[in-house]
Order: structure tokens, then sequence, then C-alpha cells
């Protein structure tokens, strides 16, 4: 079952790109939609903007798909709660 | 078509201010790479760059004339004086009005705009100096230097970032060929390090963050453990005068600027091309009456990203065919950083003295070829080498590209 984050990574990376995000799933790639290295960057800073965490270089890089930056956020997030 | 030549060299970089400083340096294969000085970087992903340095402008300017220039109008006052020292250039009247300068610069005054901006949207003061905009307009290094020489031709800012000295140059030339003008003093200057800038850089995650530490290992051009590139500052100048006139009064003839040419991708804003970039460097070979075999040294664009490094890996093979493999290619930004404006300036300088003195400049912290960069990168220390002539690569985003060739005399 998708979650808050699910769906809001989904939600934003649509409104980016303009597309349905029915469409969107997280197996998608960036590949698949369209997002290449200059969009990534303008995501990255809007996921860090939304969810209020700092997404290192080296894990920006691992993220290819929907599914690595759901992973990518919530163990950001995590790290962030953690750390209080 | 007049013939250039090339007979004059000035350049202020990472490596030291002048000429024997910069050359010293790439042929060590010294990093001029390290902490940011400019302002406190503590708070900041990337803390490295390329700074010049101590660089004091007091030992080259009085307070009246620096009051009214950025840092980097300096550094291209500085280079400019070096150049036409070199070139032992001395202009009647006459003369000087045939004479004209092209100077590019990606950002022009970005340290005077920076604190212009910090000081109205932090300090919340209501007013800027008066000469904020005569210190930020990218046109102010080239006005400043046909003022200085007194130069009443053609004067050109060109704004293609890290493309631009390599237009300016290349222009510079065209505009001798034409017999618009006779002498040009042309090339790039930059001055980036600044918190707006670097902010800047650093989301777009281009910029190498230091390893362990170590700044001076922070840019590894077209090795496999590459992390992006580094930002540079600095200027580079160089005197072209048509051949005619640098032969008859005896000038110190250093080498032939032979072909350029320059071709839009049309493409992506930051990806680059391939086809328009190969383009570049098959019609600056054709106007310089050259071919692939013809070339044995590569001054590559060579940033350092992942992407830039492979695509020229690409672009070269392309354009060179079977050349491709017995080219000596150094990507000398790793040492001198990526000084944006004044890059192309900087790296014709080095391509111009690797000719002379037949060395190669390396390409520093190369540590692991890449499947996707496999030709000759020079990795790590200088090589000595008959050079007959050399191409140096621009490659700007916006998807400009401009190829300059030059050959030993």
């Amino acid at each position: 079952m998708p979650d808050d984050i699910d769906r809001k990574v989904i939600e934003l990376i649509a409104q980016k790109k303009k597309l349905d995000p029915a469409t969107v799933t997280l197996d998608s790639t960036f590949e698949q939609l369209g997002v290449d290295s200059l969009d990534a960057a303008d995501l990255l800073f809007t996921f860090e903007d939304d969810f209020k965490i700092v997404v290192p270089d080296e894990v920006a890089t691992s993220m290819k798909n929907v599914r690595q930056v759901v992973d990518g956020v919530r163990q950001l997030l995590a790290t962030r709660a953690e750390a209080g | 078509m007049r013939r250039v030549a090339v007979t004059g060299l000035g350049a202020v970089s990472a490596l030291g201010v002048g000429v024997p400083a910069f050359w010293d340096g790439l042929t060590a294969g010294r990093s001029g790479v390290r902490r940011i000085t400019a302002f406190d970087p503590s708070a900041y992903l990337v803390q490295v760059a390329a700074e010049v340095p101590s660089f004091d402008p007091t030992a080259h300017f009085d307070t009246a004339q620096s009051d009214l220039l950025d840092r980097f109008a300096q550094f291209a006052l500085v280079a400019a004086d070096e150049a036409c020292r070199g070139a032992g250039l001395e202009l009647t009247d006459t003369e000087r009005s045939r004479a004209g300068v092209a100077i590019g610069s990606g950002l022009g005054g970005a340290a005077t705009q920076d604190e212009s901006y910090r000081k109205l949207y932090a300090q919340g003061l209501t007013r800027t100096h008066p000469f904020t905009i005569p210190r930020i307009m990218s046109n102010a290094a080239a006005s400043h230097v046909s003022m200085r020489f007194g130069l009443r031709g053609p004067t050109l800012s060109l704004a293609t970032a890290c493309a631009a000295a390599a237009h300016a140059v290349g222009e510079a030339a065209e505009m001798i060929r034409a017999g618009r003008a006779d002498v040009m003093l042309a090339g790039g200057a930059e001055a980036p390090v600044v918190p707006g800038v670097v902010r800047g850089w650093e989301a777009m995650r281009v910029l190498a963050p230091a390893p362990g530490g170590d700044p001076s290992r922070a840019c590894r051009p077209f090795s496999r453990d590459r992390l992006g590139m580094v930002l540079g500052e600095g200027a580079g100048i160089v005197v072209l005068e048509s051949w005619e006139r640098a032969a008859a009064r005896g000038a110190p003839i250093l080498a032939e600027l032979a072909g350029y040419a320059a071709t839009s991708d049309a493409g992506h804003i930051t990806q680059p091309g391939i086809e328009s970039p190969a383009r570049a460097i098959a019609l600056a070979l054709d106007q310089a009456r050259l071919t692939p075999p013809d070339i044995d040294y590569v001054n590559a664009h060579g940033t350092g990203t992942r992407l830039n490094d492979s695509t020229e890996t690409t672009i070269i093979k392309r354009a060179f065919g079977p050349a491709a493999s017995r080219l000596a290619i150094s990507a000398t930004k790793a040492m001198h950083g990526h000084a944006m404006g004044a890059s192309a300036a900087l790296e014709l300088i080095a391509t111009v003295l690797a000719i002379r003195h037949g060395i190669v400049p390396p390409t520093i912290n190369y540590a692991e070829p890449d499947p996707e960069c496999d030709l000759d990168y020079v990795p790590n220390q200088a090589r000595d080498m008959p050079i007959r002539a050399a191409v140096s690569n621009s490659f700007a985003f916006g998807g400009l590209n401009a190829v300059l060739v030059v050959r030993g005399v």
C-alpha cells in the first residue's frame, strides 16, 4: 500500500513534469519520466524543501527511479528523527 | 584571408600571478585548489575552489583605480599588462585606432553584485555605492583594458559562459583575418568565488567535494572516480596580431592562431551534445587547413563531471576518427579550476606553451581508467613530446561550442 511519502514524491514529480500522477509508479525510472540531470537537481531541491531534509550528493546519484527516491527520502527522514 | 599570430601571453590563475607561475604549476602537476578564503565556507557543502592565491590589488592599482574595478576586471588588467609587455607592443596613435579588445566573462562583477545585494537584503540598507554598476557590468574588463592601452578599434565582451574566452579569442582572430583590426587583446576574466554563485553551483550538484579533506584531489577529470568540477577564477589575455604586422616589427611570434569555429547544440540548456561540438572541431581544423593526423595535443574542456568527460571522449572520437587514439589529451582544469569565462584563455595559453616547450601538461588526480573515457589523457605526469599543432576545446552550458586550433612556428 502506498503511504504518504510515496504519494507525496509521486505528486511532486508529476507536478514538475506535468504528468498525470496515476501514470507514475514506484517502478517508473527517471528516463521513462523524461527526468534529465537538470530536472533531477530541480526535483531534489523540491524534495529537500518539502520534506525538510538535505539530500547528500552520494544519495542523490543513486536515485534513478521513483522507488529509490522514496527509499532515500524515508531514510533521510528517519535519520533526521533520530538526530531529533 | 590574413594569418593571425599570437605574440603575447598574460595569465592570472590559481597557480599564481603571471605566466611563469602558471606554466611552472602546470608542468609540475600542481593543484591550485584549496579551501575557500574569499568567505567562510564552513556552512557550505562544497568548501574548495581554485582561487588566485594572495592577490594583492594594491600591488597593481592605486585606490582611485581599484575602487572602480571588481576583482574580475583587476585580473584582466594584470593579465593584459603582462601580455603587452611580452609582445613588446608599442602602438602609434593611428595603430591604436585599428586595435581592439575582446574579453569573455560569464558573470562580470560577481563579488560586487553579491556584496551590494547583501547590503540591501541582509543589512537592510537602501543605497548602493555609485560605482556598483560600472563594476558589475560584463564589459567592464574589456573597457578598462581598452582604456589602459588607448585601443580605439572594436571592443567586445562575450558572455558565453564556459566558452566565453574561446569565443572572444576566436572572434578577435576573425576580425584580424577580415581586416577590421590589426591587433586584438583577447581572452577572458572571471571571479565567481562568492557566496551566491557558489550556492548556485552547489545546487546543480556538479561541484566536487574535497575527498578526505584534501582539496588538491577534488577535481579528477577522465578518472573513473571523478566527482565533479571545481570553481576557479583568474584571467588569461593574449595579444593577437596580423601575421604581416607581427613579422614586420620583429615581434616574438609564439604560435599561429590557425583555426576557430563555433557551433551550437540547439538542444539542452546544460547537457552537452555530441554532433555540434564534433562539427566545431572539424570546422576549426578546416579553417587551419589541417586534418586529424596533423594534431598532436588536445587541451580538453575536461571539467571533471561524470557527463562532460565521457561525452567529450565521444566527441573527440567522432571528430578525429582513428587519429583519436594517438592524441595526447589533457584537462588542465584539475590544476587551475574551472575559471568559467576565463577558462578557455588559460587553456589556450597552456596550449601555446605546450607547443613552444614540447611539453604536455598532465591530467592530475587520474586514479582509475574509466571504460567510457578510453583515450590517452596524459595521467599525472607532464610528457615531453614535439607538438606540431593542437586543439583547445570549450563547450559551454547553453550548448555553445568553441574550438581553437594553434599551430607551432
